[in-house]
């Protein structure tokens, strides 16, 4: 019996994880996946939101700014990639001009600090790269972007270093009521708690349906991305680049990621499918047309990848955040600016379980510092690597040439809490197979790596869990010795 | 820091080569570094035969081919470290590289040949519409799985792109049971060679579609089909010819990509359209003393000419390190109506000179000119032309000498 199971390790799961762990309590994480971070979270813009956008007085605003405010602590606690890039909300005309003065006020009331409204020459001494047609800007420094899988990864790894169960490929279909506790269903799996947090994402209603709260729904918003080459970066940006929004839509933005790519993208098609992670043809056409509006030059044949995140679109239009039965607290609706909000949100998880009568009682030994995260071998001075390399030889052996990865690195991740069990989830937390060959070179030895440290058959290795197998068995030559 | 003479980055069939001619010209101070626990690059996943056809006169397959060249290698005694990855080299030759027995090494080169082959085009470079199920490889990555690891990547292919690797591989997969329902090219004519059509795909009645294109792909945790459309003269998918194709595995043979990131990272001028260098008849790039040859310089489609390049290139290199000097001449060549590319771009000494190049669509009837200004150098008919095959014209010293500086161009005409 778990005094608290959280559903869902996006990264809300994933970080409440983590803020509960530093209680004295028996907590689990279910999701349906192999691995954390394979909803909303893995497809998103990555943007810590200064905190502009948001309507003063929603439960967005309070949470975007909060959480804004403690995601560079959060990131450093855990070892995680932040960049206080800043981000230019770029105008065109005059009507634009006026909206960015609105944003402006409207920053200022949701306390987002040292935002500034910029004209034309403004805009190019900070990006050059604009282009012509843009006019004005408003800046706002305290933009940053944030690796999400190391977010998410890091955030349920911390949490399992200090007790947290992580139970995989468990979808909860069914949930009952005894008396001192939820039974959780996945066909003939069980899992019981005396407390449960709905973090299911694009599920979340439906979860909360199962123990009678049908008091929301939430709809799937497609937003498509293309992510370029990597050595284009310099001439594009490495800010965070958004158009005014307009009646019509926000638009889509052009932004560095943490990766050191330039993205762009998300469209927003509403869908009422919610697995439907198609890219199309029309998606790529637009984000083609609006993104040549950011930059010059934008290289189109340097795409590497594209893919699409579904927004979690709640009914009421804001975050939707209540007890959806007695000891039940329920995330509904946790689009943009989640990913933001999520420490905050993991806070005030804490405190809502409380109110619903959970016992807190601190332990002693925990910190907030990650110590048995994998070492950031990529960031060591050459000593420090030949160390490394001497105490373990795996760590000289590069796997991925394009992100420089090695094989230390790989297993360390497969190693380390949450740990990869799939192709995927190795790319998540090394960036092997995210480069400009996309896998092509280091696959094969990654599957290898994997079957190796999982003791499976190589057959047996996915690409992300389920029947993503990779091979079908042997050739009719049967076993090769490379 | 350790210094070394000549370095060669890449220890498949260019590497070799280039060291094993360094060598017999006299280099004895130089060393090979090879990413792979094994030397051959590319060709030890190339089993079927086709190779040194040119070089040795005898079909070899690939394994074979390059094997010849790691015993010549071994047998000079020419040191090489495998499992060894370049990871940086600088505009003053200092190479960075990194293994599990030695660390992070820096090593001061006098010489450096670039050999790092090529990689093959992704499929985000492609924007297909659909899911990103488990089941897309590029051919290369399946022709590794296959011959290399013994594995099968796949029952029901389809397979995108008619690129050698893509034929070879339809065969390959057929011979071990696996059904290739189609090849689809976007071209109106295939980038692969023409014995690779007929022996690969003809004879074993594997359908290739020409001006088609998969438009999307679908599946969930694995591939299931993918639809596929017949596209327009401007290579847009015409809706209605759409349709859907079953499948588990779709593999992509979109064309290879001189792999030029440590190239670049040395601040090499660049040909934008080969990928490679812009290099000398010596292979010598932008930076006196570093050397290309191979797929790194640009995509060749018999490894008989790699060879044979990066003979050249490391005969040159043996030149620079002796401080041999000839008689400089300084001749840009152009490529002009119909030819995409030549390679060398510039000749800087009178010697007799092979030119090669690639064209830029199927050409039938034509004269290959080459000319400076109007004087016509030579002009030779040919009856077909394609962008798959590589061409080549040769320059004599005694043209060159007499020529001294100027433009010579290499065009189509009737
Ligand atoms: C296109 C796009 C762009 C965005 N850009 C930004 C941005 O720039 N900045 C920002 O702050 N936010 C952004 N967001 C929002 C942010 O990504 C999300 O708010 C955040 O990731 C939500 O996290 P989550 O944990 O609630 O959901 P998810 O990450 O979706 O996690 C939900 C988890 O629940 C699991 N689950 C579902 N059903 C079940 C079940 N029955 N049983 C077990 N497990 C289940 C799923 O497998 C999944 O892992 C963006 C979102 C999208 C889609
Ligand atoms: C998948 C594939 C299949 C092919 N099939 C055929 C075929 O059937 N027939 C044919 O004639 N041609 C084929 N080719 C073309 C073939 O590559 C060439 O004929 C020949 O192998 C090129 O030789 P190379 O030495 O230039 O490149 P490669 O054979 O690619 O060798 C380059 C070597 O450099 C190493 N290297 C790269 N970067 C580094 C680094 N940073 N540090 C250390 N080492 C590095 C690589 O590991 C590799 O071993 C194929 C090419 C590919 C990519």
């Amino acid at each position: 019996m778990f005094d608290v199971c959280i559903v869902g390790a996006g990264v809300v799961g994933a970080l409440c994880a983590r803020a509960l762990s530093a209680y004295q309590l028996n907590v689990c994480v279910l999701d349906r996946a192999n691995d954390v971070c394979t909803g909303a979270s893995r497809a998103n813009s990555a943007i810590v939101h200064a905190g502009f956008d948001a309507k003063p007085g929603t439960l967005k605003a309070r949470f975007n700014v909060r959480g804004s405010e403690m995601m560079e602590q959060v990131c450093k606690d855990l070892g995680v990639k932040y960049v206080r890039n800043g981000s230019l909300v770029l105008g065109y005309t005059d009507e634009d001009k006026a909206t960015l003065s609105d944003l402006y006020e409207r920053g200022v009331k949701n306390g987002v600090r040292d935002l500034a409204l910029l004209d034309r020459e403004g805009v190019v001494a900070l990006e050059p790269h604009v282009t012509e047609e843009v006019t004005c800007a408003l800046y706002a420094p305290t933009g940053a972007i944030v690796s999400p899988f190391g977010l998410c990864d890091a955030g349920l790894g911390h949490a399992m270093d200090n007790g947290v169960e992580f139970i995989r490929n468990f979808e909860v279909d069914r949930i009952e009521c005894e008396d001192d506790a939820y039974v959780l269903y996945a066909g003939e799996q069980t899992v019981r708690a005396k407390y449960v947090v709905n973090c299911a994402g694009l599920y979340s209603d439906k979860i909360a349906a199962m123990v009678g709260d049908d008091s929301f729904t939430v709809h799937p918003r497609r937003g498509e991305y293309m992510v370029l080459d990597k050595a284009f970066t310099p001439s594009l940006t490495n800010f965070t680049l958004f158009s005014t929004p307009t009646p019509k839509g926000k638009g889509i933005l052009v932004t560095a990621t943490t990766g050191g790519n330039v993205m762009l993208g998300p469209t927003a098609e509403e869908l009422t499918d919610k697995e439907d992670l198609d890219t199309t043809a029309a998606g790529t056409a637009s984000i083609r047309a609006q993104s040549a509006r950011y930059v010059q030059n934008i290289p189109f044949n340097a795409v590497i990848t594209s893919f699409t995140g579904l927004r979690a679109v709640g009914s009421t239009g804001d975050f939707i955040i209540h007890a959806s039965a007695p000891g039940f607290i329920t995330f509904g609706g946790i689009e943009s600016p989640g990913l933001t909000s999520a420490p905050a949100l993991a806070e005030y998880c804490v405190e809502l379980l409380a109110t619903e009568g959970l016992a807190l009682e601190k332990k002693n030994d925990w910190s907030p510092v990650r110590t048995k995260g994998a070492i950031k071998f990529n960031k060591m001075t050459d000593e420090q690597k030949n160390e490394i390399i001497k105490d373990n030889p795996a760590y000289g052996n590069m796997v991925c040439r394009c992100e420089g990865v090695s094989e230390g690195e790989i297993v360390a991740a497969i190693r380390t809490n949450p740990g990869a069990r799939d192709v995927d989830g190795v790319k998540r937390r090394t960036r092997s197979g995210m480069g400009r060959c996309q896998g092509g070179f280091c696959s094969s030895i990654i599957v290898e790596i994997l079957s190796r440290e999982m003791g499976i058959p190589y057959e047996q290795v996915t690409k992300s869990g389920g029947a993503s197998i990779i091979n079908y068995g042997r050739t009719k030559g049967g076993e090769h010795n490379d | 820091m350790t210094k070394v003479s000549l370095v060669i980055v890449g220890g498949g069939p260019a590497g070799m080569s280039a060291a094993v001619a360094a060598y017999k010209a006299g280099v004895t101070d130089l060393l090979i570094l090879e990413r792979e626990a094994h030397l051959g690059g590319i060709l030890r996943q190339c089993i079927h035969n086709g190779f040194g056809l040119h070089k040795f006169g005898e079909e070899l397959t690939g394994p074979e081919y390059a094997a010849r060249y790691a015993e010549q290698v071994k047998e000079l005694g020419i040191p090489y470290k495998v499992g060894t990855m370049v990871t940086g080299i600088t505009e003053d030759k200092v190479i960075t590289a990194v293994n599990p027995t030695d660390g992070i090494m820096h090593i001061q080169a006098e010489a450096i040949i670039l050999a790092m082959g090529c990689r093959e085009r992704p499929k985000g470079a492609l924007n297909i519409a659909g899911a990103r199920p488990s089941g897309i490889y590029t051919a290369g990555t399946a022709q590794k799985y296959v011959n290399i690891k013994g594995y099968m990547p796949g029952k029901e292919v389809v397979i995108l792109g008619s690129g050698d690797i893509g034929l070879i591989m339809a065969r390959r997969m057929t011979l071990e049971g696996a059904k290739v329902k189609a090849v689809c090219e976007l071209m109106p004519y295939s980038g692969g060679l023409a014995r690779n059509i007929e022996q690969c795909l003809n004879d074993f009645g594997i359908p290739l579609m020409l001006s088609h294109t998969v438009v999307q792909i679908h599946g969930k945790d694995r591939v299931t089909g993918v639809t596929i459309a017949k596209v327009d003269e401007r290579r847009n998918p015409i809706k209605e010819t759409e349709q859907y194709i079953a499948c588990d595995t779709l593999l992509l043979s979109c064309g290879l990509l001189p792999e030029n990131e440590l190239t670049k990272g040395a601040g090499i001028t660049m040909d934008r359209i080969t990928g490679g260098a812009v290099t000398d008849q010596s292979r010598q790039t932008s930076i006196p003393g570093v050397f290309a040859c191979g797929n790194v310089l640009h995509v060749h489609d018999l490894v008989d000419y790699v060879s044979e390049e990066a003979e050249i290139a490391g005969c040159a290199a043996a030149d620079y390190l002796a401080n041999k000097q000839s008689e400089r001449v300084d001749i840009t060549v152009q490529p002009v109506g119909g030819v995409r590319y030549t390679v060398p771009q510039k000749i800087t000494s009178a010697q007799d000179t092979t030119v090669y190049f690639r064209v830029a669509d199927v050409f039938r009837d034509k004269r290959v000119v080459v000319k400076c200004g109007d004087r016509v150098i030579s002009n030779k008919k040919k009856i077909k032309l394609a962008p798959g095959e590589m061409e080549t014209v040769k320059l004599t010293a005694q043209v060159l000498a007499e020529l001294a500086e100027g433009t010579i161009t290499i065009g189509l005409e009737e």
